[in-house]
């Protein structure tokens, strides 16, 4: 029986972990993920899941844990934000070289200094490079569904490769919403039993992650990508079951409103339903604008941004992160992704959002109509900062 | 989609009010949002707290700036802040003080729709500590019937368990006792 | 050489102890020749190699595999007879 219950967005996280039956955990708690890492700690301390609870004295250990207990064969899961992530950075790299589907949740958080405990995507982009599948939330029923997804993706066959799935911290991880909770069985179909396939055994001994001199390490890397590239028709393929099962759609692009439209805004994760009504306001004015949005960001979906987009006179991004000296991250990849395109839109950036700071409806009404005068009629500046005080 | 900002200081339970209430309307079939104002605890601090109650599924992923009712957990906090920023026309503000309707309008010039209740006499009478937020739920029901009071019986069974009826009797009596004053 | 459709899964070696394959004598520049009517068959030579090249014979004696004896001279500087000499490899 599904249920529809009231939950805070980490609770969701946890409920799904709990139904995902996974073997092993090991986190270290960091603001805003902490309510995650309590109510799993919860869940295994009363027997309500059957795992085992590393308990570790930093993200790197935690990452660790997953990784050995990944290569032994064993469903994890792992939690962090922020300098968290970023302590775990270097560690991150391995499962993904040997293949292991770690899933970890990230409640996003902006980085130091100053400290900041509040959500932007400084943490998510940088560890854009890292080789995990990674996906964006943008409310609490998708941080639920999508943590049961990164399992399905990150445990095929054919993928074999770790997922983080993304959501804002406070906006999503703090917040209480309705989510429709499925029955153990629907879950069970969708995430049945796992068998790594070189899973460490006495019996069956494998080395993993050996020395990869110069004359293989190239090799090592070409199949890698050529791997990950190969993962993304099965995030589809998943979200497609996802939605046989559970009766909620996913794609790795998604659009809002985008038929006919002039001038599109890209966000990512929890501020895409909130600009969704600003958006409504100025189409109820009778102005083309729709809104697209990055769900799947590793591996990029090239394809279907270019398709999302297709028609578009002007794409308005909005970046959670800056990279100093740069601008954008995402604006930089989209510009990028659509640079050999003959019929590419205009692309404008803006920034904001940054350390916890609210985007109203205005501001994003805002971007699109100045995202416009800037397409046509040019602009000092390589992006513009939203609400910044002057 | 009904809008409330509840004004608190840490520790009086800001939070946990728009979360009861937030599971109410979900449970009645609503769609309900709740989230604190983000950051760390900090206990005896002015905070605020966010719930959102609508029909539809709610979009909108931000604090609450113009709210249709404002509930203040702490009657102190109207020397320091003002609660009335940004309410709706039309809005109410609900107080727990034992000052009168007179009194606080003419004091910090409320001209709403107002609402007040000694809570904090409820609360230590009823529960044995001046912790207000369940009691002011009630005041907050009798002023907006934004769900219904038996919607709250289960949230506040699941979160208080064993003293969870000294809370329902809270929230009842300052359902009687609030006054409020249509404009 | 490998091409990198070759590598298995996250590039893991599933041959177990293939490591043995690989020689390490070459490394050599000098060599440990054992005048066994010295040795008392102690085995400090055995236990000190550094890369387990020193073999039980089955005839009981110490022996060097020269296969992997990278010429570190711990036996000849361990032995208590003096069974050990090193000496320079020849081309």
């Amino acid at each position: 029986m599904t249920k529809r219950v009231g939950l805070e967005g980490s609770f969701a996280v946890s409920e799904a972990v709990r139904m995902a039956d996974v073997d092993v955990l090991s986190a270290y708690p960091i603001t805003p993920q902490t309510h995650i890492v309590e109510r799993l700690s919860e869940m295994v301390a009363d027997g309500d899941l059957d795992a085992e609870f590393i308990c570790v004295e930093s993200e790197h250990s935690a990452m660790s844990a997953c990784v050995g207990a990944s290569a032994a064969g064993a469903r994890v899961f792992t939690c962090t934000a922020g300098q968290g992530l970023e302590l775990m950075h270097e560690v991150l790299y391995i499962p993904s070289s040997m293949r292991l589907p770690v899933v970890a949740v990230v409640a996003n958080r902006a980085l130091s200094s100053p400290l900041s405990v509040w959500g932007d995507h400084s943490d998510a982009m940088a560890v854009r490079d890292i080789g995990w599948v990674q996906i964006f939330a943008e409310n609490v029923q998708q941080a639920y569904d999508l943590t049961l997804c990164a399992y399905r993706i990150a445990e095929d066959k054919d993928v074999l490769f770790p997922a983080m799935v993304h959501l804002d911290g406070f906006h999503l991880s703090h917040v209480i919403e309705p989510v429709i909770l499925p029955d153990q069985r629907q879950v069970d179909d969708f995430i049945p039993e796992f068998e790594y396939p070189f899973a460490l055994n006495p019996d069956k001994p494998v080395s993993m992650g050996c020395y990869g001199p110069p004359y293989i390490y190239t090799e090592a890397k070409k199949s890698q990508n050529v791997a990950f590239e190969s993962s993304r028709k099965i995030v589809s393929k998943a979200w497609g079951e996802f939605e046989g099962i559970f009766e909620r759609s996913y794609l790795p692009v998604e659009s809002y409103r985008t038929e006919d439209a002039d001038v599109i805004l890209l966000v990512m994760g929890s501020f895409a339903e909130t600009a969704m009504l600003a958006i409504d306001r100025m189409r109820k004015e009778g102005k083309k604008v729709g809104l697209a949005r990055l769900r799947l960001w590793r591996p990029f979906p090239f394809d279907e941004i270019r398709k999302a987009v297709k028609g578009a006179k002007l794409l308005v991004v909005l970046d959670r992160c800056i990279s100093f000296g740069y601008g954008g991250p995402v604006c930089s990849e989209l510009r990028s992704a659509f640079y050999r395109e003959k019929n590419r839109p205009d692309i404008v950036s803006f920034i904001g959002g940054l350390g916890g700071r609210d985007i109203t409806i205005d501001q994003y009404e805002y971007m699109i109509k100045r995202g416009k005068e800037i397409s046509e009629n040019g602009s000092e500046e390589e992006f513009e900062m939203i609400g910044v005080r002057q | 989609m009904r809008e409330i900002r509840i004004h608190g200081r840490g520790g009086q339970g800001a939070v946990t009010l728009a979360e009861l209430v937030c599971h109410a309307a979900i449970n009645e079939g609503k769609y309900a949002q709740s989230m604190p104002s983000f950051g760390p605890e900090r206990r005896g601090a002015p905070v605020l707290a966010f719930l959102r109650i609508s029909d539809e599924h709610i979009k909108i992923r931000a604090e609450v700036i113009t709210p249709d009712v404002v509930v203040v957990l702490d009657p102190g906090l109207l020397n320091i802040t003002d609660v009335t920023s940004g309410l709706k026309s039309g809005g109410t503000v609900l107080i727990n003080t034992k000052k009168s309707i007179d009194e606080i309008r003419s004091k910090f010039g409320v001209e709403s729709r107002l609402g007040v209740v000694n809570a904090v006499e409820i609360a230590r009478e009823t529960l044995g500590v001046p912790i207000t937020n369940t009691t002011m739920i009630g005041a907050l029901l009798k002023a907006t019937k934004i769900v219904k009071k038996d919607s709250l019986i289960e949230p506040l069974k699941h979160r208080f368990g064993p003293i969870a009826d000294k809370n329902i009797k809270a929230m009842n009596r300052a359902f009687d006792e609030t006054t409020i004053e249509e404009v | 050489m490998l091409s990198w459709k070759d590598l298995e899964l996250g590039s893991i070696v599933t041959e177990p102890g293939n490591a043995s394959a690989y020689k390490t004598g070459d490394w050599r520049s000098n060599k440990p020749i054992r005048d066994q009517s010295k040795c008392i068959k102690c085995g400090l030579c055995y236990i000190y190699c550094p890369d387990a090249a020193v073999e039980l014979s089955k005839a009981g004696n110490y022996e060097t595999n020269y296969f992997y004896c990278k010429g570190c001279g711990i036996c000849a500087n361990e032995c208590p007879r003096g069974a050990l000499t090193m000496i320079v490899e020849e081309e």
